[in-house]
């Protein structure tokens, strides 16, 4: 009858996932933005010292007679070896004659700036190389003359420095990830931790648990609790109306039953012939059996109502036990069957429902007078052991001819030796109701000369 | 063919074993020196023929920049224009664990390789001094040189800066380092100075006679000719002494860099070293040498060295140079 739940997915592995998903973009990000500053930073270093170069050369232009000369400061050349090892080229040029230096270093496009060098990188032979390039003026023979420096350096000194930080930012973004892979694995741990202490809390309730979940429930959650607790709600009204209309019902048969079976009394004793004697002998038996069916399901209705709202006061078991004895004598008298009592001196409490023990210790009792044969004992004992009143009914009757005993328990479930008395099955189903609801057990077991020894344990008081 | 630069001097050794391998080195230095350290190599490596060519530094970089002509390791005292070939791109990189040890200084991208530290040093003729106390410093040389011309006058011997390479590189390094380097050649001018191409015949004038005083010699050439002389005394001075570090690369178009790496192995390794202690004429390159004497400054292979290259820097500093030496 349970339907198999369909599991699809996992809601901590939908949330590590998309946690990681975004640690990885986050660490590509990273990645690339590391790098992109330390390739502008090694950039602009290699800018700084071939600027500085070009305009320590650019200092030193002077005309004198026969033209125009410079004197390349040692230092411009040996500054650019402090960048790593890489090639040196430069180019002096006035107007389109070079000076000096490499003829084929290509020019600025836009032309040389007088203040500030201008930086561009361009196709040098074979490597790719940073040129500086700047302008100034020179008065020649009374005529001023635009003059380019240009110093040019490889890269590779830039590209190693791009390139560790590359392993670095690589390093950083890896890292990054392994980061965010553990707080996203403990963060949706903690994030799922409500909802997997709610399911706990729900599969830890009894089948017959009906009660609103009181577990606190964050806000998201907080719907679905409360929709289980509506239907919960719903569920128990549904259970209690049912209940309500059965033991209605029971207490509407059982009522005119009487009346039909006194009637039933009358007519047989007024009966003239075997016939119809026999004929309102069964009528009288088969009223019996009904009115005791609708007592069951009385008594049940109400065991299973009140055990929802038990009410709470102390009893004394021994009392409640002489009663049921009492009530029951007359009809243990019918069959000649001698009620054995061994009985605890002095009371013993139970804290509980009066209604239900009762009815309890009366289906037991009656039980074991339906079940045993004529002119036998039965044995009645109640006392308290370890913190627990256990109440014992044995009978000499059939016992349970191998069934399981928790199968009897079960609503309208009798056992396989029973066809010839009579029994709605509800009985032992009410005394075990009784006992959970008070926090006790109770136990069937056949006895060693035969017959059924019934056990109910309730905690003292 | 005939090769479009002038070849001093040029020697086959042939392979010992079968072999078809040959290795072409093109190099400033003197073949005497390197004969025993050719046979070394053949002997771990036979089948190797090595072409062991000698040309003047500019001719051997003109070989390589200009005319394209295969050698797979081009070996010059010339730092400026070996820098300056590495720089150009005529070079090629070569690493090994050997060339790993090296320090930062001592080599250039991988591709310039130096293997040897001379250092420029002063010699003088005991005899000819008189009894006076050898300089120490160049402001001590100034003033014996100014305080004596009738010692000195026609007596001086230094490099030729237009015509020999490495006198260039000592004079400019020199220029870098000091102003005293222009008082010097003031002075020196004064003096009617002889003009040299090669440490070889100054350390020989002096030996005779000619000259009581050279100035910027190969260190490594004055201790291996002076060795069993007691006259002529080799000083480095202390206020800086310029080293040169004689350097090797390998050529871009090399047929064999393989085996010019191999032998730059074996040049910078233990046996190369030991060999090269043992002749004397090249030092090898050893780091602890110039910590212990701090007035040993190495000529960084770094791009400075091409400043002093640049054709009109050339230009003043011969103008300012020759102004200075020659002054009638």
């Amino acid at each position: 009858m349970t339907e198999r739940t369909i599991v699809t997915g996992s809601l901590r592995r939908r949330l590590v996932l998309q946690l990681l998903i975004v640690a990885a973009v986050l660490s590509v990000l990273l990645y690339f933005t590391v790098r992109g500053i330390a390739d502008r930073t090694a950039e602009t270093v290699q800018d700084n010292v071939l600027g500085a170069a070009t305009i320590a050369i650019a200092e030193q232009l002077r005309a004198d007679g026969s033209g125009i000369s410079v004197e390349i400061p040692y230092a411009a050349f040996s500054m650019l070896g402090s960048f790593g090892q890489d090639r040196v080229f430069y180019r002096i040029t006035q107007g389109a004659d070079t000076i000096t230096g490499y003829p084929d270093l290509a020019l600025p496009e836009a032309g040389a700036n007088r203040v500030e060098p201008v930086f561009y990188t361009t196709p040098f032979r074979d490597y790719s190389v940073r040129v500086a390039a700047v302008e100034r003026r020179v008065f020649l023979n009374g005529v001023s003359m635009a003059v380019q420096v240009l110093v040019a350096q490889t890269r590779l000194g830039q590209q190693a420095i791009a390139e560790r930080a590359a392993n670095t930012a690589a390093a950083l973004g890896i890292g990054f990830f392994v980061l965010a892979l553990m707080l996203s694995l403990i963060a949706s741990q903690s994030a799922l931790r409500p909802l997997a202490v709610l399911a706990e809390a729900m599969g830890r309730r009894g089948p017959d648990d009906l009660r609103p979940l009181r577990h606190p429930a964050p806000q998201e959650l907080a719907p679905l609790v409360g929709a289980f607790n509506g239907l919960m709600a719903r569920l128990q009204g549904a259970l209690s109306r049912t209940e309500t209309f059965i033991a209605e019902a029971a207490h509407h048969v059982r009522t005119p039953l009487a009346t039909v079976r006194a009637q039933a009394e009358i007519a047989l004793r007024r009966a003239e012939t075997e016939e119809s004697r026999k004929t309102l002998r069964a009528v009288i038996r088969a009223v019996e059996e009904s009115s005791r069916s609708a007592g069951q399901l009385l008594d049940h209705a109400t065991v299973t109502y009140r055990s929802d709202q038990l009410a709470a006061e102390d009893l004394d078991v021994t009392a409640i036990l002489g009663r049921v004895v009492q009530a029951l004598s007359p009809t243990a008298d019918l069959k000649d069957l001698a009620i054995v009592q061994d009985l605890a001196d002095g009371p013993l409490m139970v804290r509980g429902d009066g209604v239900l023990i009762e009815s309890a210790l009366r289906n037991l009792v009656d039980n074991a007078i339906k079940y045993s044969p004529a002119d036998s004992d039965i044995h009645i004992g109640a006392h308290a052991d370890g913190g627990q009143i256990a109440i014992t009914i044995r009978d000499a009757g059939r016992g349970l001819n191998g069934v399981r005993p928790d199968r009897l328990t079960r609503r309208f479930q009798r056992g396989t030796n029973v066809g010839d008395v009579v029994g709605s099955g509800l009985g032992l189903t009410i005394v075990e109701q009784v006992a959970r609801a008070h926090g006790g057990r109770f136990e069937l077991s056949q006895n060693e000369s035969g017959g059924t020894c019934a056990l109910l344990l309730l905690p003292q008081l | 063919m005939a090769p479009g630069f002038e070849v001093e001097e040029e020697r086959l050794f042939p392979a010992e074993g079968p072999g078809s391998a040959e290795l072409r080195i093109l190099s400033t230095t003197d073949l005497v020196h390197f004969v025993p350290l050719i046979e070394a190599f053949q002997k771990e490596n036979s089948g190797v023929a090595v072409l062991y060519t000698v040309a003047s530094s500019t001719e051997a970089f003109k070989a390589v920049t200009v005319d394209g002509a295969h050698f797979d390791l081009v070996i010059s005292s010339a730092m400026d224009l070996q820098m300056k070939l590495a720089n150009d791109g005529f070079s090629q990189g070569y690493r090994s664990s050997v060339t790993d040890t090296l320090p930062d200084w001592a080599k250039w991208r991988d591709e310039v390789f130096a293997f040897t530290q001379e250092p420029a040093v002063v010699v003088v003729s005991k005899a000819a001094l008189g009894g006076l106390p050898a300089p120490e410093t160049r402001q001590e040389l100034i003033a014996m040189l100014r305080d004596h011309p009738d010692l000195f006058d026609g007596k001086i011997g230094t490099y030729d800066l237009r015509t020999s390479g490495v006198g260039y590189l000592f004079a400019t390094q020199d220029a870098r380092q000091s102003d005293a380097f222009w008082r010097l050649a003031e002075v020196m001018g004064t003096l009617h100075p002889r003009l040299y191409c090669c440490s070889g015949q100054m350390i020989d004038d002096l030996q005779a006679g000619r000259i009581a005083l050279a100035y910027n010699v190969m260190g490594s050439y004055a201790d291996a000719q002076l060795k069993d002389d007691s006259d002529g005394t080799v000083i480095a001075l202390t206020d800086f002494t310029n080293v040169l570090l004689r350097s090797a690369a390998i050529p871009s178009h090399a047929d064999a860099p393989v085996l010019a790496g191999a032998f730059l192995d074996f040049l910078l390794g233990p046996r190369g070293r030991l060999l090269m202690q043992a002749t004397g004429a090249l030092p090898p390159l050893d780091a602890t040498v110039l910590s212990a004497q701090t007035n040993q400054r190495p000529i960084r292979l770094d791009p400075g060295l091409l400043v002093y290259l640049d054709s009109l820097k050339r230009k003043s500093f011969l103008r300012e140079w020759t102004a200075a030496l020659l002054q009638n």
